[in-house]
Protein backbone atom coordinates (compact mmCIF):
# COMPACT_ATOMS: atom_id res chain seq x y z
CA UNK A 1 0.00 0.00 0.00
CA UNK A 2 3.02 2.31 1.06
CA UNK A 3 4.57 1.84 -2.46
CA UNK A 4 1.20 2.03 -4.25
CA UNK A 5 1.46 5.98 -2.67
CA UNK A 6 4.67 6.18 -3.81
CA UNK A 7 4.17 6.02 -6.74
CA UNK A 8 1.31 7.95 -7.13
CA UNK A 9 3.16 10.39 -5.47
CA UNK A 10 6.15 10.34 -8.32
CA UNK A 11 3.79 10.30 -11.14
CA UNK A 12 1.94 13.10 -10.10
CA UNK A 13 4.38 15.02 -8.62
CA UNK A 14 5.29 15.82 -12.45
CA UNK A 15 4.21 17.52 -15.18
CA UNK A 16 4.48 14.97 -18.55
CA UNK A 17 1.70 12.39 -16.81
CA UNK A 18 -1.10 15.31 -16.67
CA UNK A 19 -0.13 16.11 -20.56
CA UNK A 20 -0.31 12.68 -21.46
CA UNK A 21 -3.65 12.17 -19.80
CA UNK A 22 -5.09 15.42 -21.20
CA UNK A 23 -3.91 14.87 -24.69
CA UNK A 24 -4.88 11.03 -24.89
CA UNK A 25 -8.44 12.34 -23.88
CA UNK A 26 -8.77 15.62 -26.11
CA UNK A 27 -7.38 13.53 -29.24
CA UNK A 28 -9.59 10.82 -28.90
CA UNK A 29 -12.99 12.21 -27.64
CA UNK A 30 -12.05 15.08 -30.33
CA UNK A 31 -12.27 12.87 -33.41
CA UNK A 32 -14.90 11.11 -32.50
CA UNK A 33 -16.61 14.34 -32.02
CA UNK A 34 -15.72 15.28 -35.63
CA UNK A 35 -16.99 12.21 -37.05
CA UNK A 36 -20.24 12.27 -34.93
CA UNK A 37 -20.91 15.77 -36.28
CA UNK A 38 -20.00 15.05 -39.95
CA UNK A 39 -21.86 11.84 -40.21
CA UNK A 40 -23.91 11.65 -43.22
CA UNK A 41 -27.15 11.23 -43.04
CA UNK A 42 -28.03 8.38 -45.47
CA UNK A 43 -24.99 6.49 -42.64
CA UNK A 44 -26.48 7.29 -39.75
CA UNK A 45 -28.13 3.84 -39.15
CA UNK A 46 -24.66 2.36 -39.04
CA UNK A 47 -23.78 4.73 -36.72
CA UNK A 48 -23.65 2.43 -33.76
CA UNK A 49 -21.75 2.15 -30.04
CA UNK A 50 -18.55 0.93 -31.54
CA UNK A 51 -18.36 2.97 -34.11
CA UNK A 52 -17.49 5.59 -31.57
CA UNK A 53 -14.74 3.70 -30.51
CA UNK A 54 -12.50 4.62 -33.85
CA UNK A 55 -10.24 6.08 -32.47
CA UNK A 56 -9.34 4.99 -29.64
CA UNK A 57 -5.90 3.81 -30.91
CA UNK A 58 -4.90 7.86 -30.51
CA UNK A 59 -5.69 8.01 -27.07
CA UNK A 60 -4.07 4.33 -26.27
CA UNK A 61 -0.49 5.19 -28.10
CA UNK A 62 -0.18 8.20 -26.06
CA UNK A 63 -1.37 6.33 -22.69
CA UNK A 64 1.62 4.17 -23.76
CA UNK A 65 4.04 6.75 -24.46
CA UNK A 66 3.41 7.62 -20.51
CA UNK A 67 3.45 4.50 -19.51
CA UNK A 68 6.75 4.19 -20.95
CA UNK A 69 7.94 7.37 -19.60
CA UNK A 70 7.17 6.45 -16.53
CA UNK A 71 9.58 3.70 -16.26
CA UNK A 72 12.82 5.38 -18.63
CA UNK A 73 12.74 8.85 -16.99
CA UNK A 74 13.72 6.76 -13.85
CA UNK A 75 16.60 5.84 -15.72
CA UNK A 76 17.29 8.73 -17.34
CA UNK A 77 17.52 10.71 -13.88
CA UNK A 78 18.49 7.83 -11.96
CA UNK A 79 15.81 7.92 -9.56
CA UNK A 80 15.62 4.17 -9.89
CA UNK A 81 18.40 3.91 -8.08
CA UNK A 82 16.68 5.90 -5.21
CA UNK A 83 13.61 3.27 -5.64
CA UNK A 84 16.02 0.39 -5.32
CA UNK A 85 17.91 1.72 -2.19
CA UNK A 86 14.27 2.30 -0.56
CA UNK A 87 13.24 -1.30 -1.63
CA UNK A 88 16.18 -3.18 -2.34
CA UNK A 89 13.68 -6.66 -3.41
CA UNK A 90 12.83 -4.29 -6.52
CA UNK A 91 9.86 -6.32 -7.60
CA UNK A 92 7.39 -4.97 -5.10
CA UNK A 93 8.35 -1.38 -6.15
CA UNK A 94 7.97 -2.24 -9.86
CA UNK A 95 4.49 -3.87 -8.95
CA UNK A 96 3.37 -0.79 -7.59
CA UNK A 97 4.71 1.37 -10.86
CA UNK A 98 2.56 -0.90 -12.64
CA UNK A 99 -0.41 -1.01 -10.81
CA UNK A 100 -0.41 2.85 -10.74
CA UNK A 101 0.64 3.48 -14.14
CA UNK A 102 -1.33 0.81 -15.78
CA UNK A 103 -4.38 1.57 -13.32
CA UNK A 104 -4.82 5.13 -14.39
CA UNK A 105 -4.27 4.19 -18.23
CA UNK A 106 -6.89 1.95 -17.74
CA UNK A 107 -9.44 4.62 -16.31
CA UNK A 108 -8.02 7.25 -19.20
CA UNK A 109 -9.02 4.58 -21.24
CA UNK A 110 -12.55 4.25 -19.79
CA UNK A 111 -12.95 8.03 -19.51
CA UNK A 112 -12.33 8.20 -23.49
CA UNK A 113 -14.80 5.14 -24.23
CA UNK A 114 -17.55 6.97 -22.53
CA UNK A 115 -16.69 10.70 -23.72
CA UNK A 116 -16.68 9.36 -27.34
CA UNK A 117 -19.80 7.66 -26.58
CA UNK A 118 -21.41 10.20 -24.60
CA UNK A 119 -20.49 13.27 -26.77
CA UNK A 120 -21.30 11.18 -30.19
CA UNK A 121 -24.76 10.55 -28.58
CA UNK A 122 -25.53 14.43 -28.04
CA UNK A 123 -24.61 15.39 -30.80
CA UNK A 124 -26.34 12.70 -33.20
CA UNK A 125 -29.61 11.58 -30.82
CA UNK A 126 -31.14 9.98 -33.61
CA UNK A 127 -28.34 7.48 -33.98
CA UNK A 128 -28.81 3.99 -32.68
CA UNK A 129 -26.59 4.55 -29.56
CA UNK A 130 -28.10 2.96 -26.92
CA UNK A 131 -26.60 0.32 -24.92
CA UNK A 132 -28.15 -2.79 -25.02
CA UNK A 133 -26.49 -5.50 -25.43
CA UNK A 134 -23.27 -7.58 -23.71
CA UNK A 135 -22.02 -6.67 -27.18
CA UNK A 136 -22.53 -2.98 -27.32
CA UNK A 137 -21.83 -2.60 -23.50
CA UNK A 138 -18.33 -4.36 -23.98
CA UNK A 139 -17.72 -2.29 -27.58
CA UNK A 140 -17.77 0.69 -25.40
CA UNK A 141 -16.42 0.01 -22.02
CA UNK A 142 -13.96 -2.87 -22.92
CA UNK A 143 -11.81 0.26 -24.44
CA UNK A 144 -10.59 0.89 -20.75
CA UNK A 145 -9.55 -2.72 -20.43
CA UNK A 146 -7.02 -2.72 -23.49
CA UNK A 147 -5.26 0.68 -22.24
CA UNK A 148 -5.07 -1.21 -19.22
CA UNK A 149 -2.81 -3.77 -20.26
CA UNK A 150 -1.77 -2.31 -23.20
CA UNK A 151 0.47 0.20 -20.66
CA UNK A 152 1.74 -3.13 -19.00
CA UNK A 153 3.02 -3.68 -22.50
CA UNK A 154 4.48 -0.09 -22.49
CA UNK A 155 6.12 -0.61 -19.30
CA UNK A 156 7.38 -3.73 -19.93
CA UNK A 157 9.34 -2.31 -23.09
CA UNK A 158 10.63 0.57 -21.09
CA UNK A 159 11.78 -1.53 -18.34
CA UNK A 160 13.74 -4.05 -20.57
CA UNK A 161 15.11 -0.85 -22.80
CA UNK A 162 15.41 1.78 -19.89
CA UNK A 163 15.38 4.77 -22.47
CA UNK A 164 12.45 6.90 -23.73
CA UNK A 165 13.80 7.11 -27.43
CA UNK A 166 14.40 3.69 -27.59
CA UNK A 167 11.44 2.24 -26.44
CA UNK A 168 9.13 4.42 -27.67
CA UNK A 169 10.25 4.10 -31.24
CA UNK A 170 9.94 0.27 -30.73
CA UNK A 171 6.71 0.46 -29.48
CA UNK A 172 5.20 2.44 -32.30
CA UNK A 173 7.78 0.29 -34.98
CA UNK A 174 5.78 -2.44 -33.95
CA UNK A 175 2.21 -0.90 -33.12
CA UNK A 176 2.00 0.74 -36.56
CA UNK A 177 4.46 -1.07 -38.87
CA UNK A 178 4.88 -4.76 -38.08
CA UNK A 179 1.49 -5.57 -37.10
CA UNK A 180 0.05 -4.04 -40.30
CA UNK A 181 2.71 -5.08 -42.35
CA UNK A 182 3.05 -8.49 -41.10
CA UNK A 183 -0.37 -9.78 -42.13
CA UNK A 184 0.68 -8.68 -45.67
CA UNK A 185 3.30 -11.57 -45.92
CA UNK A 186 1.73 -13.80 -48.63
CA UNK A 187 -0.21 -17.32 -47.50
CA UNK A 188 1.45 -17.35 -44.00
CA UNK A 189 0.18 -13.62 -43.12
CA UNK A 190 -3.19 -14.09 -42.10
CA UNK A 191 -2.17 -16.69 -40.01
CA UNK A 192 0.50 -14.57 -38.20
CA UNK A 193 -2.34 -11.54 -38.02
CA UNK A 194 -4.67 -13.92 -36.18
CA UNK A 195 -2.04 -13.60 -33.25
CA UNK A 196 -0.82 -10.39 -33.28
CA UNK A 197 -1.04 -9.26 -29.30
CA UNK A 198 -2.85 -5.83 -30.24
CA UNK A 199 -5.03 -7.40 -33.05
CA UNK A 200 -6.18 -9.92 -31.22
CA UNK A 201 -6.76 -6.95 -28.23
CA UNK A 202 -8.50 -5.04 -30.40
CA UNK A 203 -10.86 -7.99 -31.28
CA UNK A 204 -11.55 -7.95 -27.62
CA UNK A 205 -13.46 -4.81 -28.09
CA UNK A 206 -14.53 -5.25 -31.68
CA UNK A 207 -15.78 -8.79 -32.16
CA UNK A 208 -19.37 -10.13 -32.69
CA UNK A 209 -19.91 -6.12 -34.29
CA UNK A 210 -21.48 -6.27 -37.66
CA UNK A 211 -18.84 -4.68 -40.54
CA UNK A 212 -19.49 -2.05 -42.12
CA UNK A 213 -17.82 0.84 -43.94
CA UNK A 214 -17.38 3.32 -41.40
CA UNK A 215 -17.53 0.75 -38.19
CA UNK A 216 -13.94 -0.29 -36.93
CA UNK A 217 -12.22 -3.48 -39.49
CA UNK A 218 -13.30 -6.41 -37.92
CA UNK A 219 -11.44 -9.42 -38.79
CA UNK A 220 -13.08 -12.74 -39.63
CA UNK A 221 -11.92 -15.69 -37.93
CA UNK A 222 -10.13 -15.24 -34.94
CA UNK A 223 -9.01 -17.99 -32.83
CA UNK A 224 -10.28 -16.63 -29.63
CA UNK A 225 -13.95 -15.38 -28.95
CA UNK A 226 -13.79 -11.70 -27.11
CA UNK A 227 -12.66 -12.69 -23.62
CA UNK A 228 -10.37 -15.43 -25.22
CA UNK A 229 -8.96 -12.18 -26.86
CA UNK A 230 -8.89 -10.11 -23.78
CA UNK A 231 -7.04 -13.19 -22.08
CA UNK A 232 -4.41 -14.10 -24.55
CA UNK A 233 -4.19 -9.83 -25.02
CA UNK A 234 -3.59 -9.57 -21.45
CA UNK A 235 -1.17 -13.29 -20.93
CA UNK A 236 1.10 -11.58 -23.46
CA UNK A 237 1.51 -8.05 -21.73
CA UNK A 238 2.02 -9.44 -18.37
CA UNK A 239 4.09 -12.16 -19.70
CA UNK A 240 6.56 -9.27 -20.76
CA UNK A 241 6.26 -7.16 -17.86
CA UNK A 242 7.95 -10.61 -15.78
CA UNK A 243 10.36 -10.20 -18.62
CA UNK A 244 10.93 -6.87 -17.81
CA UNK A 245 10.80 -7.37 -13.76
CA UNK A 246 12.86 -9.85 -13.81
CA UNK A 247 15.51 -8.35 -16.18
CA UNK A 248 15.40 -5.08 -13.66
CA UNK A 249 16.20 -7.40 -10.84
CA UNK A 250 19.01 -9.46 -12.03
CA UNK A 251 20.59 -6.26 -13.65
CA UNK A 252 22.56 -3.46 -12.38
CA UNK A 253 21.24 -0.48 -11.44
CA UNK B 1 29.52 -1.13 10.98
CA UNK B 2 30.60 -1.72 7.41
CA UNK B 3 32.25 -5.15 6.33
CA UNK B 4 33.43 -5.79 2.90
CA UNK B 5 35.20 -9.09 2.15
CA UNK B 6 36.44 -9.90 -1.03
CA UNK B 7 34.57 -7.78 -2.58
CA UNK B 8 35.35 -8.44 -6.46
CA UNK B 9 33.84 -6.49 -9.43
CA UNK B 10 34.04 -7.16 -13.37
CA UNK B 11 32.86 -5.55 -16.04
CA UNK B 12 33.97 -7.97 -19.01
CA UNK B 13 37.60 -8.28 -19.30
CA UNK B 14 37.99 -5.18 -16.46
CA UNK B 15 38.47 -5.31 -13.19
CA UNK B 16 36.87 -2.68 -11.19
CA UNK B 17 37.13 -3.87 -7.51
CA UNK B 18 39.83 -6.73 -7.28
CA UNK B 19 39.64 -8.92 -3.68
CA UNK B 20 38.64 -5.98 -1.69
CA UNK B 21 38.50 -6.17 2.04
CA UNK B 22 38.18 -3.69 4.56
CA UNK B 23 36.23 -2.24 7.67
CA UNK B 24 34.43 1.17 8.21
CA UNK B 25 33.79 1.41 12.10
CA UNK B 26 31.08 3.80 13.92
CA UNK B 27 31.67 6.85 15.34
CA UNK B 28 34.15 8.07 13.14
CA UNK B 29 34.79 9.70 9.72
CA UNK B 30 36.17 6.84 7.65
CA UNK B 31 37.71 8.59 4.03
CA UNK B 32 37.51 6.30 0.97
CA UNK B 33 40.62 7.20 -1.02
CA UNK B 34 41.82 6.66 -4.46
CA UNK B 35 42.43 8.22 -7.77
CA UNK B 36 39.91 8.63 -9.99
CA UNK B 37 38.68 5.60 -11.97
CA UNK B 38 40.06 3.16 -8.53
CA UNK B 39 36.63 1.58 -7.97
CA UNK B 40 35.37 3.64 -4.90
CA UNK B 41 32.29 4.40 -6.50
CA UNK B 42 31.76 0.51 -8.05
CA UNK B 43 32.46 0.04 -4.28
CA UNK B 44 29.47 1.71 -3.08
CA UNK B 45 26.99 0.80 -5.16
CA UNK B 46 27.85 -2.78 -4.55
CA UNK B 47 27.64 -2.10 -0.38
CA UNK B 48 24.50 -0.14 -1.43
CA UNK B 49 23.03 -3.51 -3.47
CA UNK B 50 22.60 -1.80 -6.64
CA UNK B 51 25.52 -3.48 -8.42
CA UNK B 52 26.02 -6.71 -7.58
CA UNK B 53 29.27 -8.19 -6.79
CA UNK B 54 30.63 -9.93 -9.15
CA UNK B 55 32.52 -12.03 -5.93
CA UNK B 56 32.76 -11.29 -2.15
CA UNK B 57 30.10 -9.88 0.11
CA UNK B 58 29.56 -6.86 1.64
CA UNK B 59 27.81 -6.17 5.20
CA UNK B 60 26.23 -3.73 7.19
CA UNK B 61 25.64 -4.27 10.71
CA UNK B 62 26.08 -8.06 9.95
CA UNK B 63 23.23 -7.97 6.95
CA UNK B 64 23.30 -7.77 3.62
CA UNK B 65 21.72 -3.97 2.21
CA UNK B 66 19.08 -6.35 0.65
CA UNK B 67 18.03 -7.89 3.33
CA UNK B 68 17.32 -4.75 5.48
CA UNK B 69 13.74 -4.49 6.24
CA UNK B 70 12.79 0.22 5.51
CA UNK B 71 16.75 0.47 4.47
CA UNK B 72 16.87 4.06 4.67
CA UNK B 73 16.07 3.91 8.71
CA UNK B 74 19.41 2.46 8.98
CA UNK B 75 21.85 3.47 5.75
CA UNK B 76 21.80 6.41 4.20
CA UNK B 77 23.37 7.33 1.14
CA UNK B 78 24.57 9.90 -1.04
CA UNK B 79 26.01 8.89 -4.16
CA UNK B 80 24.93 11.43 -6.83
CA UNK B 81 23.86 14.60 -5.91
CA UNK B 82 21.76 14.76 -9.45
CA UNK B 83 19.58 11.68 -8.84
CA UNK B 84 16.77 13.81 -8.92
CA UNK B 85 13.66 14.61 -11.30
CA UNK B 86 14.72 18.11 -12.56
CA UNK B 87 10.73 19.09 -12.68
CA UNK B 88 9.79 17.34 -9.33
CA UNK B 89 10.05 19.72 -5.73
CA UNK B 90 12.79 19.24 -3.32
CA UNK B 91 9.76 18.69 -1.20
CA UNK B 92 8.23 16.18 -3.58
CA UNK B 93 11.27 14.30 -4.27
CA UNK B 94 11.84 13.71 -0.37
CA UNK B 95 8.37 12.74 -0.03
CA UNK B 96 8.00 9.82 -1.89
CA UNK B 97 11.32 8.42 -0.81
CA UNK B 98 9.98 9.00 2.79
CA UNK B 99 6.37 7.02 1.94
CA UNK B 100 8.66 4.40 0.42
CA UNK B 101 9.56 3.74 4.13
CA UNK B 102 6.91 4.91 5.87
CA UNK B 103 8.88 7.59 7.34
CA UNK B 104 6.41 10.50 8.52
CA UNK B 105 5.88 13.40 6.64
CA UNK B 106 7.24 15.77 9.36
CA UNK B 107 10.66 14.32 8.81
CA UNK B 108 10.65 16.01 5.20
CA UNK B 109 10.66 19.17 6.51
CA UNK B 110 12.82 18.73 9.76
CA UNK B 111 15.80 17.60 7.11
CA UNK B 112 15.08 20.17 4.74
CA UNK B 113 15.33 22.44 7.76
CA UNK B 114 18.78 20.57 8.76
CA UNK B 115 20.36 21.38 5.17
CA UNK B 116 18.73 24.90 4.71
CA UNK B 117 16.97 24.13 1.73
CA UNK B 118 13.06 25.01 3.49
CA UNK B 119 12.83 28.60 1.32
CA UNK B 120 13.45 26.52 -2.13
CA UNK B 121 11.31 23.16 -0.75
CA UNK B 122 8.55 24.00 -3.38
CA UNK B 123 11.07 24.90 -6.29
CA UNK B 124 12.05 22.52 -9.31
CA UNK B 125 15.46 20.09 -8.48
CA UNK B 126 16.31 20.80 -11.76
CA UNK B 127 17.01 24.86 -11.26
CA UNK B 128 18.99 24.11 -8.37
CA UNK B 129 22.85 24.96 -7.98
CA UNK B 130 25.21 22.72 -7.41
CA UNK B 131 25.39 23.05 -3.71
CA UNK B 132 21.73 23.38 -3.24
CA UNK B 133 21.50 19.71 -5.22
CA UNK B 134 24.69 18.42 -2.99
CA UNK B 135 22.35 19.34 0.54
CA UNK B 136 19.50 18.04 -0.91
CA UNK B 137 21.48 14.99 -1.52
CA UNK B 138 22.09 14.89 1.77
CA UNK B 139 18.51 15.85 3.35
CA UNK B 140 17.66 12.50 1.23
CA UNK B 141 20.40 10.90 3.18
CA UNK B 142 19.15 12.03 6.29
CA UNK B 143 15.86 11.18 5.96
CA UNK B 144 15.42 7.63 7.73
CA UNK B 145 17.79 9.16 10.66
CA UNK B 146 20.20 6.06 9.55
CA UNK B 147 22.96 5.05 11.67
CA UNK B 148 25.26 4.37 8.50
CA UNK B 149 25.82 7.25 5.81
CA UNK B 150 27.96 7.09 2.67
CA UNK B 151 28.82 9.99 0.83
CA UNK B 152 30.42 9.25 -2.61
CA UNK B 153 32.49 12.73 -3.60
CA UNK B 154 30.55 14.76 -1.54
CA UNK B 155 32.25 18.42 -2.04
CA UNK B 156 33.12 17.58 -5.58
CA UNK B 157 32.91 20.99 -7.30
CA UNK B 158 31.63 22.77 -4.55
CA UNK B 159 32.53 26.43 -3.16
CA UNK B 160 34.60 26.98 0.44
CA UNK B 161 31.59 27.80 2.10
CA UNK B 162 29.73 24.25 0.80
CA UNK B 163 33.05 22.16 1.26
CA UNK B 164 33.26 23.70 5.27
CA UNK B 165 29.52 22.92 5.98
CA UNK B 166 29.74 19.17 4.77
CA UNK B 167 33.02 18.71 6.46
CA UNK B 168 31.21 20.16 9.78
CA UNK B 169 28.38 17.92 8.96
CA UNK B 170 30.27 14.89 8.85
CA UNK B 171 31.79 15.82 11.87
CA UNK B 172 28.88 15.79 13.55
CA UNK B 173 27.22 12.82 12.29
CA UNK B 174 29.82 10.75 13.48
CA UNK B 175 30.13 12.38 17.01
CA UNK B 176 26.45 11.19 17.45
CA UNK B 177 27.70 7.61 16.76
CA UNK B 178 26.97 7.08 13.19
CA UNK B 179 29.15 5.24 11.26
CA UNK B 180 29.79 7.72 7.91
CA UNK B 181 31.82 6.56 4.76
CA UNK B 182 33.11 9.61 2.57
CA UNK B 183 34.72 8.65 -0.42
CA UNK B 184 37.42 11.58 -2.27
CA UNK B 185 40.28 11.70 -4.68
CA UNK B 186 41.86 14.40 -2.40
CA UNK B 187 44.32 13.55 0.24
CA UNK B 188 44.19 17.29 1.15
CA UNK B 189 40.47 16.95 2.02
CA UNK B 190 40.29 13.91 3.53
CA UNK B 191 42.81 14.59 6.12
CA UNK B 192 40.84 17.16 7.68
CA UNK B 193 37.59 15.19 7.25
CA UNK B 194 38.13 11.72 7.84
CA UNK B 195 39.73 9.55 11.16
CA UNK B 196 40.21 6.82 9.18
CA UNK B 197 41.31 5.62 5.83
CA UNK B 198 41.19 3.00 3.62
CA UNK B 199 42.70 3.79 0.69
CA UNK B 200 42.55 2.18 -2.70
CA UNK B 201 43.89 2.38 -6.36
CA UNK B 202 42.87 0.43 -9.29
CA UNK B 203 40.33 -1.52 -7.29
CA UNK B 204 42.71 -2.79 -4.67
CA UNK B 205 43.30 -2.28 -1.02
CA UNK B 206 46.65 0.09 -0.83
CA UNK B 207 46.00 0.61 2.82
CA UNK B 208 43.22 0.97 6.03
CA UNK B 209 45.08 2.83 8.66
CA UNK B 210 44.27 6.03 10.74
CA UNK B 211 44.69 8.95 8.42
CA UNK B 212 47.12 10.10 10.84
CA UNK B 213 49.65 7.65 10.32
CA UNK B 214 48.76 7.22 6.79
CA UNK B 215 50.04 10.95 6.42
CA UNK B 216 53.26 10.48 8.46
CA UNK B 217 53.84 7.58 6.61
CA UNK B 218 53.03 8.72 3.15
CA UNK B 219 54.97 12.08 3.12
CA UNK B 220 58.34 11.86 3.67
CA UNK B 221 60.94 14.03 4.75
CA UNK B 222 64.15 14.69 3.60
CA UNK B 223 66.48 17.82 4.50
CA UNK B 224 68.12 19.76 1.82
CA UNK B 225 71.68 20.41 2.17
CA UNK B 226 73.97 22.71 0.36
CA UNK B 227 77.28 24.08 0.43
CA UNK B 228 80.44 24.84 -1.59
CA UNK B 229 82.22 21.75 -1.18
CA UNK B 230 79.81 19.32 -2.23
CA UNK B 231 81.99 16.75 -2.85
CA UNK B 232 83.41 16.63 0.62
CA UNK B 233 80.50 16.97 1.99
CA UNK B 234 78.73 13.99 0.06
CA UNK B 235 81.67 11.83 1.60
CA UNK B 236 80.87 12.97 5.02
CA UNK B 237 77.48 11.92 5.19
CA UNK B 238 77.32 8.92 3.29
CA UNK B 239 80.33 7.76 5.60
CA UNK B 240 77.67 7.94 8.76
CA UNK B 241 75.58 5.81 6.44
CA UNK B 242 72.96 8.16 5.79
CA UNK B 243 71.43 7.84 2.19
CA UNK B 244 72.43 11.27 0.11
CA UNK B 245 70.51 11.88 -3.48
CA UNK B 246 72.31 14.33 -5.91
CA UNK B 247 69.61 17.10 -6.74
CA UNK B 248 71.05 18.90 -9.59
CA UNK B 249 70.90 22.48 -10.70
CA UNK B 250 66.70 23.06 -11.08
CA UNK B 251 63.70 25.03 -10.20
CA UNK B 252 64.06 24.16 -6.64
CA UNK B 253 67.25 26.23 -6.29
CA UNK B 254 70.86 25.30 -7.04
CA UNK B 255 72.25 21.89 -7.14
CA UNK B 256 71.98 19.92 -3.54
CA UNK B 257 72.15 17.11 -1.26
CA UNK B 258 68.76 15.25 -0.13
CA UNK B 259 69.54 13.18 3.15
CA UNK B 260 66.34 11.58 3.62
CA UNK B 261 65.17 10.42 7.15
CA UNK B 262 67.22 12.65 8.71
CA UNK B 263 66.78 15.66 11.02
CA UNK B 264 68.84 19.19 10.19
CA UNK B 265 70.21 19.21 14.11
CA UNK B 266 71.76 15.34 12.82
CA UNK B 267 73.41 17.08 9.72
CA UNK B 268 74.45 20.46 11.05
CA UNK B 269 76.31 18.45 14.09
CA UNK B 270 78.09 15.90 11.85
CA UNK B 271 78.68 18.99 9.42
CA UNK B 272 80.59 21.00 12.07
CA UNK B 273 82.45 18.23 13.58
CA UNK B 274 84.42 18.23 10.17
CA UNK B 275 84.48 21.94 9.96
CA UNK B 276 82.61 22.21 6.34
CA UNK B 277 80.80 25.19 5.37
CA UNK B 278 76.96 25.23 4.47
CA UNK B 279 74.99 27.20 2.63
CA UNK B 280 71.42 25.83 3.35
CA UNK B 281 70.51 23.34 5.50
CA UNK B 282 66.81 23.44 5.64
CA UNK B 283 63.92 20.68 5.66
CA UNK B 284 61.63 19.31 2.93
CA UNK B 285 58.37 17.78 3.14
CA UNK B 286 56.44 16.26 0.48
CA UNK B 287 53.07 17.84 -0.36
CA UNK B 288 50.15 15.23 0.83
CA UNK B 289 49.20 14.96 -3.22
CA UNK B 290 52.84 13.77 -4.17
CA UNK B 291 52.91 11.49 -1.46
CA UNK B 292 49.50 10.29 -2.39
CA UNK B 293 50.89 10.11 -5.99
CA UNK B 294 53.71 8.26 -4.94
CA UNK B 295 51.48 5.77 -3.17
CA UNK B 296 48.89 4.99 -5.69
CA UNK B 297 51.32 5.69 -8.79
CA UNK B 298 50.97 2.49 -9.64
CA UNK B 299 47.78 2.00 -9.88
CA UNK B 300 46.43 4.74 -11.04
CA UNK B 301 44.17 3.29 -14.07
CA UNK B 302 44.66 6.81 -16.32
CA UNK B 303 47.67 8.48 -16.27
CA UNK B 304 48.99 11.35 -18.80
CA UNK B 305 51.91 10.62 -20.71
CA UNK B 306 52.34 6.89 -20.12
CA UNK B 307 50.08 5.47 -22.79
CA UNK B 308 48.86 2.03 -20.97
CA UNK B 309 50.69 -0.30 -18.62
CA UNK B 310 52.25 -2.48 -21.04
CA UNK B 311 53.64 -5.35 -19.87
CA UNK B 312 52.09 -5.44 -16.09
CA UNK B 313 53.90 -7.79 -14.06
CA UNK B 314 53.73 -7.59 -10.07
CA UNK B 315 52.81 -4.16 -8.54
CA UNK B 316 56.00 -3.31 -6.13
CA UNK B 317 54.57 -3.10 -2.58
CA UNK B 318 54.06 0.73 -1.64
CA UNK B 319 57.31 1.79 0.23
CA UNK B 320 56.57 2.90 3.58
CA UNK B 321 57.88 2.83 6.66
CA UNK B 322 56.09 1.59 10.01
CA UNK B 323 54.41 -1.28 8.64
CA UNK B 324 51.43 0.11 8.30
CA UNK B 325 50.27 -1.14 5.04
CA UNK B 326 48.60 -4.02 4.66
CA UNK B 327 50.66 -5.82 1.94
CA UNK B 328 49.02 -6.85 -1.36
CA UNK B 329 47.50 -10.08 -2.05
CA UNK B 330 50.42 -12.61 -3.28
CA UNK B 331 48.55 -12.90 -6.62
CA UNK B 332 48.19 -9.19 -7.07
CA UNK B 333 49.10 -8.52 -10.67
CA UNK B 334 48.15 -5.17 -12.54
CA UNK B 335 44.95 -5.68 -13.97
CA UNK B 336 44.75 -5.39 -17.73
CA UNK B 337 49.04 -6.91 -17.54
CA UNK B 338 48.31 -10.39 -17.23
CA UNK B 339 48.07 -12.25 -20.30
CA UNK B 340 47.01 -9.43 -23.29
Amino acid sequence: MTLLTVERIKLFSTRSPWWCMILATVLTVGLTTIFAATVKSQDLADFDPGTTQFAYNFGLVVMMVMSTLAVTTEYRFSTIRSTFLAVPTRTPALLAKGVVVAGLAGLVGEVTAVGSWGLAKVIQPDAPLSLNTANEYRNVFGVGLVYLFASVFALAVGLIVRQSAGAIVIELVYLFLLENLLPAIPRIGDHIQHWLPFTVGDNFIVANQTHHADGPPVIEGMPFGPWGSLVYFAAICLGLFVIGCALAKRRDA
Amino acid sequence: MIEAQGLTKRYGRTVAVNDLSFTVQPGRVTGFLGPNGAGKSTTMRMILGLDNPTAGTVRINGKRYSELHQPLSKVGALLDAKWVHPNRSARSHLRWIAASNRIPVKRVDEVLEAVGLTSVAGKRAGGFSLGMSQRLGIATALLGDPGVLLFDEPVNGLDPEGILWIRQFMHRLAAEGRTVFVSSHLLSEMALTAQDLVVIGRGRLIAQTSTREFIDAASESAVRVRGPEMERLHGVLTSQGLTVRDVPDGDDGPAALLVPNASTDQIGELVGKVGLVLHELSTKRGSLEQAFIQLTGQDVEYQAGRPGVPGGGPVAPPQAAGGVFTPPPANATTPGGNGR
